[in-house]
């Protein structure tokens, strides 16, 4: 394995980002790539900084990840050139990738669950055909490593008992490993928690005053403005700009995006709040292994009203959800339009809560919300499909009624491509979602339940997600709102409820509060009138 | 039942075993690397009736040896072929495989031998020896370890020394080596492979061959030690016996041989006692051979710990973002 090396030499003196007379670390010319008719990429030319953090911007499908798999090995381009530190480079496949000094921390992580941190650090890069002394160097590595840039994780603990930020870590230190010098980021902060995002950036920073070059591939404009020092922009398949961070603004590289220019802010009028529509008291859950999940929830969302529930996920806003969806049972009372909803019997399955006048639209769309093998115009009917429309007679659904439907339904939900016969998961996480939307709001429910609805969807499809939101609060009905992302439960809630270890902590008015207030109630921390108890103790 | 008896069915248990540990260590380099290998039988019986024809009609058992394990290989790589190059389904193509194995060895054998899809009967160099381990006979009168020594573990055929070395041998492999590890990781989650620029097909490739290599031995076990020629479905069934022995031992190496060590004892006490009386019922012999199946059964139903198979068995690798 002599290979890591190869990039070392001329990486010796990593260049500060302000001077571009050094050779860019990378270097692409003219690359394009297609997929059958589908352009992913079409004459793309980047430079890249060395020891600079360079952010790559766009919608999903905007062929971001192609680029990069291209970079990586693992699609050939049609056209094109690489240069690596100013040397033309051919990347027919992952370890050429790897002997040019490139890593790359995948959105989803390329672990093998049950093996330990450093089996999976010295998977391919084994020094021997015995595992002993691998092993052994590796341990060494990993400490000066975890000594040099805050990246801590134990090297004998089993990836399946790690949560995600430290599997991410793993995935770092395995490209650290493998000499990497420039380090490639696909959309790393999508499964992490607000603090682990930060501490992801720290890491990274530290990276990037060692020399290293990093490439982050995100649509969060939050991220790009916050840690890096240029950015593409990315749409259809094509580099729109290259430019400077501290020059542009969010809105502007928004509307570079999505080629249009597009509301950050939630446009909405004030509620008009009518009815209890949805009364929860004292709901308690305890799973499978006797642990208590929801710990006495009391709420109450009135017609015509959004409530936001925020908290970092795992609080408790799952099982919420899915005893309002009807597929986990719970003790204590919950009322909808004055009725009483049955929490254990045969009436709290998930089709009685929808004839109950409850929509749901799943945190996880692609294992609840659709079926990915299935065409959309099924999946667009899922859950409804007993509904008299969807019938040709006693026996026989009406597969034509239902393209049908579904045509138009995506039509107005200006879902992409506009194709009802395509499988669910050709789509892209974006366009699924409008799918799912589209299925849950049409059936005009009274109360809607939205989990995640924007989680690793593009801009403008969150836009119009939001837009859909409102509309239904305007038409007088409720929404139940379930989020990780503290901007969009600021801007679209009417209320906000925070989650913590089963229990809500409190609740906020939007105009009242702020990210950090929140983030305080969401780390289980009471301020203000309960501090007090604190002190006392 | 006296102290002889028991070592006589302990010797016998030890024969039966050995075919199954072959191929349930075969089954075991195939699973791991992600492939399901259900066309076991076949291989066992192919290679079974290719080394006896070819045994009897050289006289040497070590050409029959070769070509037993070159037809399994053989029918390996027709697997690999549909399950890893073409990514079809791998339980219907060793399921074909297993069809094919039945007919054409009697087919062949017909029309090779004219003995009924028999091959003739195998003596001398045609058959692999009973080796005396040192000392067997000299020791034989020592009470209790002498027969141990000398009727248990002595005298058998070199194949069940080879099958008892190969549990460490294959331990060493998986845990200890590069080799091990990545075939580890293969079945378990492919794209970590790939990704860390290892080739995947090369891997599972290799992981057939050993299976093909493995199932070989057993079937030459089979018509050249336990047998004295092939006969008609022979394998009777052993390559699933092995597999459910797989699971029995969690996919592990060591627990693989404690595993086809039961099964086989329960074989050779259905043999040895076709009606076992235990005073209040007499069980059947079918009742004994059904037994690995039901523990089986039970070991999946999770009564006895969890059999996790690795995650990435059964699905063909394709490359994705």
């Amino acid at each position: 394995m002599a290979g890591p090396q190869n990039a070392k030499g001329q990486q010796a003196t990593a260049a500060p980002s302000s001077v571009p007379t050094t050779a860019p670390a990378i270097e692409l010319r003219g690359i394009s790539k297609a997929f059958g008719p589908v352009q992913a990429n079409k004459d793309i030319s980047i430079s890249v900084q060395p020891g600079t953090i360079h952010g790559i911007i766009g919608e999903n499908g905007a062929g971001k990840s192609t680029l990069m798999s291209i970079l990586y090995g693992f699609y050939k381009a049609d056209e094109g050139e690489i240069y690596i530190h100013g040397h033309e480079t051919q990347i027919p496949d992952s370890q050429a990738a790897i002997n040019a000094g490139i890593g790359m921390v995948f959105q989803h992580f390329k672990l093998v669950e049950n093996f330990s941190v450093l089996e999976n650090v010295i998977l391919g890069v084994e020094d021997g055909a015995l595992l002993r002394p691998s092993l052994a160097k590796a341990r060494k590595a990993l400490q000066a490593l975890a000594d040099e840039y805050e990246l801590r994780v134990d090297p004998d603990a089993l990836i399946e008992d790690l949560g995600v930020g430290m599997q991410q870590r793993v995935e770092i230190l395995k490209a650290l490993y493998r000499r990497a010098d420039i380090l490639i980021l696909d959309e790393p902060t999508g499964v992490l928690t607000p603090a682990e995002a930060d501490h992801l950036f720290r890491i990274l920073e530290g990276l990037r005053a060692q020399g290293k070059t990093i490439i982050l591939i995100t649509h969060k404009l939050r991220e790009i403005m916050e840690i890096t020092d240029t950015v593409s922009v990315m749409r259809r398949g094509q580099m729109t700009a290259t430019v400077k961070t501290k020059d542009t603004t969010p809105e502007q590289l928004a509307e570079l995006m999505v080629g249009r220019k597009v509301l950050l802010h939630v446009d909405k009028a004030p509620a008009h709040v009518g009815e209890k529509m949805l009364e929860v008291a004292n709901l308690r859950v305890i799973d499978d292994q006797g642990v208590e999940r929801l710990k006495g929830i009391d709420l109450t969302i009135r017609a015509g009203e959004i409530l936001g529930i925020a908290g970092v996920s795992g609080n408790g806003q799952t099982d919420l959800m899915e005893v309002l969806g009807g597929y986990a049972k719970a003790t204590g009372s919950i009322r909808v339009n004055g009725q009483e909803l049955d929490l254990t019997g045969k009436h709290s399955d998930a089709r009685s809560r929808r004839k109950r006048g409850i929509a749901h639209v799943p945190e996880d769309r692609q294992s609840r919300g659709l079926i990915m093998e299935f065409p959309a115009w099924q999946n667009i009917a899922f859950g409804y499909h007993h509904e008299p429309e969807f019938q040709k007679n006693a026996l026989l659904m009406d597969n034509a009624a239902m393209v049908e439907i579904a045509q138009d339904k995506m039509d107005r939900f200006d879902v992409r491509p506009p194709n009802p016969q395509l499988a669910a998961k050709s789509f892209s996480g974006g366009n699924q979602q409008k799918i799912i939307v589209a299925r849950e709001i049409e059936r005009n429910p009274d109360l809607l339940i939205v989990g995640q609805p924007t989680r690793g969807v593009d801009i403008g499809a969150i836009e119009f997600i939001h837009q859909q939101i409102v509309a239904l609060r305007d038409q007088g009905k409720a929404i139940l709102l379930v989020s990780v992302e503290l901007e969009e439960i600021l801007s679209l809630s009417d209320r906000i409820a925070v989650m913590f270890d089963g229990k809500i902590m409190g609740e906020r008015l939007p105009a009242e509060t702020d990210e950090k207030e929140l983030g305080l109630l969401m780390a289980g921390v009471v301020n203000d009138k309960n501090a007090v108890k604190e002190g006392a103790v | 039942m006296d102290f002889l008896t028991i070592v006589q069915i302990s010797d016998s248990a030890l024969r039966l075993a050995t075919p199954l540990l072959l191929a349930c260590l075969a089954g075991l380099f195939s699973e791991r690397a992600g492939i399901f290998d259900i066309g076991l039988e076949g291989k066992i019986l192919v290679s079974a009736f290719f080394s006896a024809a070819v045994a009897a009609s050289t006289g040497s058992v070590w050409i029959g040896l070769c070509a037993g394990i070159a037809v399994s290989v053989a029918f390996s790589m027709v697997h690999g072929l549909a399950s890893i190059t073409f990514q079809g389904n791998q339980l219907i193509s060793g399921v074909a495989l297993n069809f094919l194995a039945s007919g054409l060895t009697v087919l062949v054998g017909e029309a090779w031998f004219s003995l009924g899809g028999r091959t003739p009967s195998l003596a001398g160099e045609a058959r692999f020896p009973n080796l005396e381990l040192p000392f067997a006979s000299a020791v034989a009168d020592i009470p209790v370890l002498g027969p141990i020594y000398s009727d248990l573990l002595s005298g058998h055929t070199i194949l069940v020394y080879v099958a008892l070395l190969l549990v460490p041998v294959s331990w060493f492999v998986l845990y200890r080596t590069r080799f091990g590890l990545r075939l580890r990781a293969v079945g378990e989650n492919p794209a970590a492979v790939d990704t860390a620029g290892i080739s995947v097909i090369r891997l599972r490739y290799t992981s057939m061959v050993i299976a093909g290599v493995l199932c070989g031995l057993a079937g030459i076990y089979l018509a050249t030690g336990l047998g004295s020629a092939f006969g008609k479905e022979m394998s009777a069934g052993r390559g699933y016996i092995a597999l459910a022995a797989l699971i029995f031992a969690k996919w592990k190496p060591v627990p693989a041989l404690g595993a086809t060590l039961l099964f086989g004892l329960l074989q050779a006490i259905a043999i040895r006692y076709p009606k076992l009386d235990l005073g209040i019922i007499t069980l059947p012999a079918q009742f004994m051979e059904a037994l690995p199946y039901i523990l089986t059964v039970i070991i999946l139903a999770g009564f006895i710990g969890k059999a996790i198979p690795p995650k990435a068995g059964g699905e063909p690798y394709v490359k994705e973002r």
